[in-house]
């Protein structure tokens, strides 16, 4: 009987060998499997001519068989084929058994032979059983490590497109925010360049003057001299006091075309963030001004009634000077736009009026100061009413505005110097834009 | 002979009055201001008879001066109406013609020159 373990362990190492066939560890057990296979017929014809007693035999190739077993089920890489490795304990046990009790009593054995031999033809034929099981287990486990493959790959598959998506939308990002920050600079130079006629014509006015009163005081001073030459000391005299007050007019206006360069350079230059006492009135003044004669320039059938009504008390508050300067010229241009608006199609007796003024208010933190424009110009429709703080919504045609003005004033109130910004609007009658900001 | 300036800038009263020093000293000229259209058209109901030229800046807060230009042609027609010159920074065309077109008898461009200006006069 010893016929079939050897047949198990030849079978146990030539399955195996099959199995492993086109896996990642065929190059390591191909030969080893192989070599045991070979060993095996080799040790049958060995031990038959070795050991004399048959059942001694059959202990000796069990014990061999259950070392390969034990071997077997400790090498990690045949984990999966446990079920086919442990099939062999059966026959192990019946051969062990059978012919240790043969070697007790050979008469027992031989009387309860065929039990003997039953058993270890079922344990052999439970191998056979446990291959097929464990062949159908193998093909099940494949077709599940497939269906796992797949699967990491479609999952690969998505992660790498969410990732390029994200990827994508990160420079997407990236993009948006250098172009908000190229659209606000475009803004800065849009107002800029709604100031260049205004402040033209602001500069040019002082200019005449000292041009016109330094010609002047040299005529009079060849009339000094004439007076002087004459004998007349009375009018020499009378002369040289005009002479004196021309140089303090030409003083005054060399210094008021100065303080309109230096706004200007403020304005375009980025902004500092630094917060400095400002009397408001100045800059709503100087800004007032500009916005008129800019709108002015570009179109000389244009007219409007300014009207100032500045608090002479209205105390100094800490603000980005050039950052308020730039929210009230938007006021200011947008007020000018609307009236010019209404102007163009009413026409007629309509007297455009545009109005600022100042004063302080009591609130219930300290006080605060206020700024109000108010135009009787277009209005502002409902409709668009809560639109128009929204950055890039704009009424002008395309390409005159960019529609940042009064969202760029709102951050700038709001955010940034912790105000408000109210507007009060009736269509066809005008608009009134209040600026709140707090004193302390 | 009588003059009204109108301009909004009050500096331009000193310079005329010394630009036109010997004129004045000699009573050749005599000059009166006005610092907005209102204030111009204001003076002209009493005086209009009296003032030969009038000076005027187009760009002015309020009353443009081509508005007041328009006043005073339909509101003196008198015979002889005043000379009306019309200054302004913006010296381009579409000024020209309006001042032109609304009756003005001259155009003068700031910075004004006084030389020109005293030509003109002496043609008058």
């Amino acid at each position: 009987m010893t016929f079939f373990t050897y047949a198990a362990l030849f079978l146990l190492a030539i399955r195996l060998r099959r199995a492993i066939k086109s896996s990642p560890i065929t190059a390591k057990w191909n030969a080893p499997l192989y070599g045991i296979a070979l060993s095996t017929i080799g040790v049958a014809f060995l031990l038959d001519d070795l050991l004399p007693n048959a059942a001694i035999e059959g202990i000796v190739i069990a014990l061999v068989l259950l070392g390969v077993v034990e071997f077997l089920k400790r090498e990690p890489d045949f984990k999966r084929f446990h079920v086919l490795i442990n099939a062999h304990y059966p026959l192990i046990a019946a051969v062990i058994l059978s012919n240790i009790v043969g070697l007790i009593s050979i008469k027992f054995y031989k009387t309860h032979d065929d039990y003997f031999q039953a058993a270890q033809l079922a344990a052999f034929g439970w191998i056979f059983l446990r291959v097929a099981t464990s062949k159908k287990q193998q093909s099940e486990l494949k077709r599940i490590s497939e269906r796992k493959d797949e699967l990491e790959i479609l999952v690969a598959e998505r992660t790498a497109e969410i990732t390029k998506q994200r990827n994508e939308l990160q420079e997407t990002v990236k993009e948006l925010q250098s172009t908000q920050a190229q659209l606000i600079q475009q803004e800065k130079l849009a107002s800029l360049g709604e100031l260049t006629a205004g402040i033209a014509h602001e500069i040019q006015n002082p200019l005449n003057f000292v041009n016109n009163f330094s010609e002047v005081s040299m005529e009079l001073i060849e009339e000094m001299e004439e007076e002087m030459a004459k004998g007349d000391m009375e009018e020499a005299t009378a002369i040289a006091n005009d002479i004196k007050q021309n140089l303090e007019k030409i003083r005054h206006h060399g210094k008021r075309a100065d303080g309109i360069v230096k706004g200007m350079l403020q304005h375009s230059r980025a902004s500092s963030n630094v917060k400095e006492p400002t009397n408001l009135n100045t800059i709503a003044d100087e800004y007032f001004r500009l916005a008129y004669h800019g709108l002015r320039a570009k179109d000389k059938s244009f007219n409007a009634d300014l009207v100032t009504n500045f608090d002479p008390a209205l105390p100094s508050i800490n603000i980005v000077s050039q950052d308020v300067g730039r929210v009230l010229l938007n006021m200011f241009t947008n007020a000018f736009y609307a009236v010019h608006q209404k102007q163009k199609t009413v026409g007629g007796d309509f007297k455009p009026r545009v109005e600022v003024s100042t004063r302080t208010i009591k609130a219930a933190k300290g006080s605060e100061v206020e700024i109000v424009v108010k135009d009787n110009g277009s209005g502002i429709p409902d409709a668009i009413k809560d639109k128009i703080m929204q950055p890039f919504f704009t009424t002008k045609p395309a390409g005159e505005g960019t529609g940042l003005g009064l969202s760029l004033s709102y951050d700038i109130i709001v955010k940034a110097h912790k105000g408000h910004i109210n507007i009060n609007s009736k269509e066809g009658e005008g608009s009134e834009f209040i600026i709140t900001l707090p004193v302390a | 002979m009588k003059i009204l300036v109108v301009d909004d800038e009050e500096d331009v009263q000193p310079l005329f009055l010394q630009r036109f020093r010997k004129e004045i000293k000699n009573h050749e000229l005599e000059f009166d201001f006005a610092q907005s259209g209102e204030e111009a058209l204001d003076y002209l109901k009493d005086k209009h008879s009296e003032v030969v030229l009038i000076l005027s800046d187009i760009n002015m807060p309020g009353m443009s001066g081509i508005e007041l230009l328009t006043h005073i042609r339909e509101d003196f027609p008198t015979p002889p109406p005043p000379v009306v010159m019309m200054i302004t920074a913006y010296g381009d065309e579409e000024n020209y013609k309006q001042a032109m077109d609304k009756g003005a008898d001259d155009f003068l461009t700031k910075p004004l020159d006084f030389n020109l200006l005293k030509e003109k006069l002496k043609t008058l």
